[in-house]
């Protein structure tokens, strides 16, 4: 009996070793970058452009780009996510289509982003003669987060009790009037914390930009959809490994925008799912 | 009567809309095929596949993804040697032995880790991983596959974790009960009862992680070394086939043999995340109970 007690304190230190393992380090990561990076920070460096071959000034063009980017790509995404979100949740009946389509949503999920970079280029940037521009990247980042949209607005419009539609398609609304007036609103907070943990994701992939949008260096802000532009995480890319000599405040410190950018908007998400469940009256 | 022309129309956009997914994952293969398969009028695929050589701009051109498939091949090998165990103790951990409040922390942390940008961690890893490996084992650089090993383990473990401890709630109550009534400890029950009962999902869990390693691009790139030689060791630089393409397709003229030669390399990755995510979905939607 004591044997197995010991066994168990032991078995359990180990688990709690593991874990120790994992989370330990995610804070020692963000306490690092904030630690180095804050210094970094300051008017100038968010509102001045690259200067000195990217040893000295801003990152400005790279924080708007990765804005528009982000931008583009939500628009391009939400309304078809949404909508397929609907239709599993509220048309489909379970059957093979169905299963397929399921199916396709995790294969989508898990293509590696490099291999979104090279379906960009050669659908977009290459095929449809968009060029290495702002609606190129928009779009190869818009189909990367589709699957983390769907997914999130199905599991939301799910969530709404089945009851609800029960009652207002009793009262004669039409089933798209019920989905309109009833399922949808009662989704929202749901279908927003998705979208946002996008615009996120979105924000912070390198590899699907690399050949449809990134710029190495452009000072100057991008005028149309069809120009290049500057994106924060390639920018982090390039200063730490294709320029040398650049300066580790600068580093510490695009990496402390990115990360910032990043962790607000899950933070943002966090926020809204944990009031709306406080005020879940269901 | 506008009305009902309305509704119809929303309702087949919201089909085709629902049609979008499986549309996406078609063209996506299609255009890799299409840019891809150009590269074998060259080279023959098993020479491709199994070639020594990786020297695409020399004269003539020598396309050999093998040492490219050794080097993923051994970085994902040793991420998976250190996040499956520390992985799935992590998530048995939460699910079942963290108290409330700490649960709640150690959850918070996991999701802050699968947020942090690739490239903010591959930055992280040069500035700090790098030097250690290099300190430690006394390497002329840090840039090798063990501190790509680590630094994918590392991100390997949201996926893991999140999934394998969803396997481990969706096991019913009445197992856990049934063990501590016939007088099983704690660990008992967790090492006999819940572990292999949750198998299935911790499978998946494994295999959805070691997808997302292989599929890691930016981090790998930045701190592997990015050698194509076929690696012999984990103290020395590889480079593996994600971060071929990211690297190499910036200069790569389109329509030249090199382009259709990462194409191809795009191929055999899309099919082999293809092939993980559609094995793991069986494994976590496998009727059981």
């Amino acid at each position: 009996m004591r044997n197995t007690k010991k066994t168990q304190k032991i078995a359990f230190f180990f688990l709690f070793l593991a874990t120790l393992l994992v989370v330990v380090p995610v804070g020692l990561i963000v306490v690092i970058i904030v630690q180095k990076g804050l210094p970094a920070i300051n008017w100038q460096f968010l509102t001045d452009v690259p200067r000195q071959g990217m040893r000295s000034g801003g990152i400005f063009p790279a924080i708007i780009g990765t804005l528009y980017l982000v931008t583009g790509s939500i628009i391009f995404a939400l309304p078809i996510g949404l909508m397929a979100a609907i239709y599993l949740s509220e048309y489909s009946r379970e059957n093979f289509l169905t299963r397929m389509i399921k199916l396709a949503i995790v294969n989508l999920a898990g293509v590696p982003s490099v291999v979104y970079g090279l379906f960009g280029l050669a659908l977009f940037v290459v095929f449809f003669k968009f060029g290495a521009s702002i609606l190129s990247g928009s779009l190869t980042l818009g189909i990367m987060i589709l699957p983390l949209i769907i997914t999130a607005s199905r599991e939301a419009l799910e969530s709404v009790p089945q009851s609800f539609r029960e009652v207002s398609l009793s009262l004669g609304a039409s089933k798209w009037q019920t989905i309109r007036h009833i399922v949808l609103p009662n989704a929202i907070p749901g279908i927003l914390t998705g979208t946002i943990l996008g615009l996120g994701r979105a924000a912070g992939e390198t590899a699907p930009i690399l050949f449809t949008v990134a710029a190495f260096y452009l000072p100057q802000l991008p005028s149309s959809i069809f120009d290049q532009a500057m994106a924060l995480p390639y920018h982090l890319y390039v200063i730490s490994t294709q320029v040398p000599n650049v300066d580790e405040k600068i580093r510490y410190g695009t990496a402390l925008v990115l990360l910032a950018m990043v962790l607000f908007m899950n933070l943002v998400a966090i926020v809204i799912r944990y009031k709306f469940r406080k005020k879940k009256k269901w | 009567m506008l009305r009902r022309i309305k509704e119809f129309t929303i309702e087949k956009l919201i089909q085709a809309c629902g049609l979008a997914s499986i549309f996406f994952v078609a063209v996506i293969f299609l255009f890799l095929l299409k840019e891809g398969l150009a590269v074998f009028k060259t080279v023959l695929p098993l020479d491709f596949v199994f070639g020594k050589n990786w020297y695409p701009i020399s004269e003539p051109a020598q396309l050999g993804i093998l040492p490219l498939v050794l080097g993923s091949l051994l970085v994902t090998l040793g991420a998976a040697l250190i996040s499956i165990p520390i992985g799935v103790a992590c998530a048995i951990y939460i699910a079942e032995i963290a108290p409330g409040k700490i649960k709640e922390v150690l959850k918070a942390g996991i999701e802050l880790l699968a947020a942090i940008p690739s490239v903010v961690l591959g930055f992280i890893g040069m500035v700090t991983l790098v030097p250690w490996v290099k300190n430690i084992f006394h390497l002329p650089t840090g840039l090798t596959a063990l501190s790509g090993s680590i630094m994918l383990a590392f991100m390997a473990m949201p996926t893991i974790v999140s999934i394998a401890e969803d396997a481990l709630y969706s096991v019913p109550k009445n197992y856990k009960e049934g063990a501590f009534a016939l007088g099983a400890t704690h660990w008992q029950t967790i090492y006999r009862v819940m572990l292999p009962a949750a198998g299935s999902g911790i499978l998946a869990a494994v295999m959805l992680g070691i997808g997302r390693v292989i599929g890691e691009t930016m981090a790998v790139m930045m701190i592997t070394g990015n050698a194509a030689v076929i690696p012999h060791s984990f103290l020395q630089p590889v480079r593996t086939l994600t971060a071929t393409i990211a690297a190499e397709m910036g200069e790569a003229v389109v329509g030249s043999e090199h382009y259709f030669a990462l194409f191809a390399i795009g191929i055999v990755l899309f099919i082999i995340s293809f092939i993980i995510n559609v094995t793991a979905d069986l494994f976590l939607h496998r009727e059981k109970y």
